[in-house]
This record gives C-alpha cells, structure tokens and sequence, in this order.
C-alpha cells in the first residue's frame, strides 16, 4: 500500500512537468523535472508571536524546511540518474528519502499557509460552508479543535495531526501521521485542511516539553480562510454537508 | 502494600550518574533539567499509571519492554517502558570529561568488527544522523559480533535480540536546546566528550557472561 502511494506521490510530481513530453522519450522528460524550492513565508517571522515565537518560525523555515527542499532535490537528480541508467534497485531505494524529505517539504509548504498574523485574521473561525459542515461532524469547532489537541498530542516521536477531507466519503476527518508522511498516505481521498506539525522543532525552544501548550496556543493563528478556500474548491463537485 | 510498593519501585526515575551540570559545556544543565526532569520523569510516572491493575503491574521493565513490543505490533505501554529504560540506559552512557577513543579489550574488538576506530565512528554516526525523525543510535553486541543498530522512536536492541552497549539519543529534545537543527554538531559533541567507555565495557563483560550462560 505504502509503496503504490509513494509512486503515487512521486507520479504526481512529475506529472506537473510532462504536459508537453507526452509520447516522448525519457530523457527530455527528466530535463524538463523542476526542482522544489522554499517558499517565502507569507507574513515577517515575528508575525505569529506570542503564539510561535520568531526563534522558532526562523529556525523552522529557514533550516528545517531549506533542509528537506535541498535533500529532496538532491534524491530528485540521484532519482533522475538512477532512471536514466535503468537502475531500478536505486530507483526503489531512492523511495524513502524521497518520501521523508518530499513529505517535509509538501507538508511545511501546507503548514506556512495553514497559519496567518492575527491582524489578517489568523484565529478567525470559519464560515459556511466549512462552518456548518465541522458542525455536522464534531458537534461545534470546539469539539474539532479539542480532537484535534488530544490526536497531537498523543503523538508518539515525530509527525503530524491533520483536519482533512475525504472526497470519497464525502465527510471530514482528524488524522495524524508520523514522520513526514503527508496525509495522502492515510487515504489517496484526503485532502488536508489544516495541519499541525508536532515534531518537537515545531515548538520545543519555546514550549520545551509542553507540547499540549504549544497545540492550545496555535488556534490564536490558524488561517481558517485557507481551510475554507480549500473546502470549498472540493466541495464544489461533491455533495457535501 | 507492602509488597506493591516494592515492585513499583520497579519503575524508578533514576538520577543520572553525575550532577545535571556536569556535562556542560557539550550538553547543558538545562538540557538535562528537561530532558531528565520532565520527559524522562514523564515516561516513568506515566508507565506507572498505565500499568496500575493490569496483569504487567510489578512485572520488571525489561518483562514488560518485551511483552508490549510484541513483535512489532506495540501495545500501549511499550513507549512509555520502553522510553524509561532507554533514558536511563542513556544517561549511563555518558560521563563528564568522557568521549574519544575507548583502549584496551573495547578498542580491539571495534578493530575487529568494524577494521578500526574511525570506521565505527562513521557507521555510528551515519546511524544517528540518518535516523529520521524520533530514535536512537546503538552500538549492540549479538553473536560475539559488535554492531551499529538505528532504531525509531522507542525501539531498543532488546526488542531485536541483541545487547545494547552504548546509544545516542537523536529525539530533537535531546539536542534541541544545545544545538536546535544541529544534529551532526550534537553527535559530534558526544562522541567527542561525552561517551563512557567504562560504561560500555562493562556492558559488553556482562553481554558476553549472559551469552555464554545461555548458548
């Protein structure tokens, strides 16, 4: 399963980049790959305080985030390499780096959006749709935030706590995942929502062990804005309440 | 009540072996204020609780490390145990003025099994370094063989069927506060300053003793 969602993933990328190579050969396929980079923050690194504080939101962008853009960069030319050489026990092998490094940087570029100053309405509850639908699912945004606390922190090591849809079933789910895994890897359906990074570099120089604090305190900047964006561009087509 | 109190006392939050202050300056006394007073105190007093009137209550830790590891489908309370071994096996792996080059009976066989000293510190440290996300370094005896072993989260060479000799604990909390993303600095830092030979080179008597007893 683990597998045919890791090439699903990795297809996915490629994918963006083939529109003009279909029927082509190979190589000029591989060429026209583009590499991922760091995405500029969308507010000043002081901006979520005193919620993250700007140590952290420096130090998880800026080192943490750069890393796995440039990990996965350099897996994506090993890739490419073991592609052209037709060497598909490193191309099966180059999976895992791909999938921790390509996990940290699709779900960190999901997390910078996820979150917003207060001033532009981080902490803001949602609207309709999304609003009546999280109350259909947990009773109230309260129930959903207290689900949401109680899956972080329950966490074992590394990972992630997510608010997602499932497109299949049409209804929303809190999910967590470890590692970088990103939420597709619990369900090809599931669009994420929200996501809360709960690895410790995520909170520990401000919070040290207290990451029940650090999961209370991030709902002053959750950008229920983009939630709702994304809800809505998928609820579109599904009939969904 | 007697009796139930002897057995809790089973699951001890040890001190470490040395003041919280005395690895600075390669592993700070708020690191260990933390890291030992908080999330290792944590594990224990958490264990505790879990295990209160199920049947692995006073059982030893390393009866209920095995049992809950359960072949790789983890039980409940095998973080907890498992993470209150692991911490205290950990603190005993350093010691002030520690680090460098072990001697004698310890460097021989690291020569043997690796072909040199700088060849296991590269395999040892490539293991920490590349333990993604939560976990933990070894050196692990099994076979009369030494060996590297990277494990995730709260998985110990117990757990594997081998003897563990010396780990590293690469969970960011262990280096956050010291060295934030800095893993390569903070394993660099203990190989250097911190390991304790004689700690490991009694493990490795006892090891061998537990091997010939039982084989």
């Amino acid at each position: 399963m683990t597998t045919t969602v890791i090439i699903s993933i990795f297809l996915a990328i490629f994918a963006t980049s083939l529109q003009n190579a279909r029927g082509a050969t190979m190589e000029p396929c591989l060429e026209s790959m583009k590499t991922a980079s760091l995405p500029d923050l969308p507010y000043a690194y002081d901006a979520l305080e005193p919620a993250i504080s700007e140590e952290i939101m420096r130090l998880h962008h800026q080192k943490h985030h750069q890393t796995y853009v440039t990990q996965y960069n350099k897996a994506l030319n090993s890739l490419r390499s073991a592609m052209a050489d037709g060497d598909h026990s490193s191309v099966v092998k180059l999976q895992s780096l791909i999938k921790f490094n390509g996990g940290g940087h699709v779900n960190h570029a999901i997390f910078w959006k996820n979150l917003a100053p207060v001033h532009e309405g981080g902490g803001k509850p949602p609207h309709d749709p999304l609003s009546s639908a999280i109350d259909a699912h947990f009773a109230s945004l309260e129930g959903l935030i207290q689900k949401m606390n109680a899956e972080g922190a329950a966490v074992q090591g590394s990972g992630w706590v997510w608010f997602g849809l499932d497109r299949e079933l049409k209804r929303l789910v809190v999910e967590t995942t470890a590692n970088q895994d990103p939420l597709v890897t619990k369900g090809s359906h599931l669009v994420p929502l929200i996501g809360i990074d709960v690895w410790e570099h995520a909170y520990y120089p401000q919070y040290k062990n207290a990451r029940a604090e650090y999961l209370k305190n991030i709902w002053t900047v959750i950008n229920w804005k983009y939630a709702s964006d994304v809800f809505e561009k998928h609820t579109r087509d599904l009939d969904i309440n | 009540m007697a009796a139930s109190s002897a057995v809790t006392a089973n699951y001890v939050l040890k001190p470490p072996p040395y003041a919280l202050d005395a690895l600075e300056p390669h592993m700070s006394k708020q690191t260990l204020e933390f890291h030992w007073g908080k999330h290792h105190r944590a594990y224990v007093e958490n264990l505790k609780k879990q295990v209160l009137g199920t049947e692995l209550e006073g059982k030893p830790l390393e009866h209920i490390i095995h049992s809950t590891y359960n072949n790789g489908e983890l039980l409940p309370a095998f973080n907890n145990a498992a993470q209150a071994w692991n911490h205290e096996f950990f603190w005993e792996s350093m010691k002030p003025g520690g680090g460098g080059k072990p001697s004698g009976e310890l460097l021989a066989l690291l020569e043997r099994d690796f072909t040199s000293y700088e060849k296991f510190y590269e395999e040892f440290n490539a293991a920490a370094a590349t333990q993604f996300g939560a976990g933990w370094a070894w050196l692990a005896y099994a076979n009369d063989k030494l060996k590297v072993v990277k494990t995730p989260n709260a998985v110990n060479p117990l757990v594997l069927g081998s003897f563990p000799l010396l780990t590293i604990d690469v969970w960011e909390h262990a280096y956050y506060l010291d060295f934030q993303n800095r893993r390569p600095d903070y394993i660099k830092t203990f190989m250097t300053n911190l390991v304790s030979w004689e700690a490991v080179s009694a493990r490795l008597e006892a090891a061998k003793a537990a091997s010939s007893s039982s084989s």
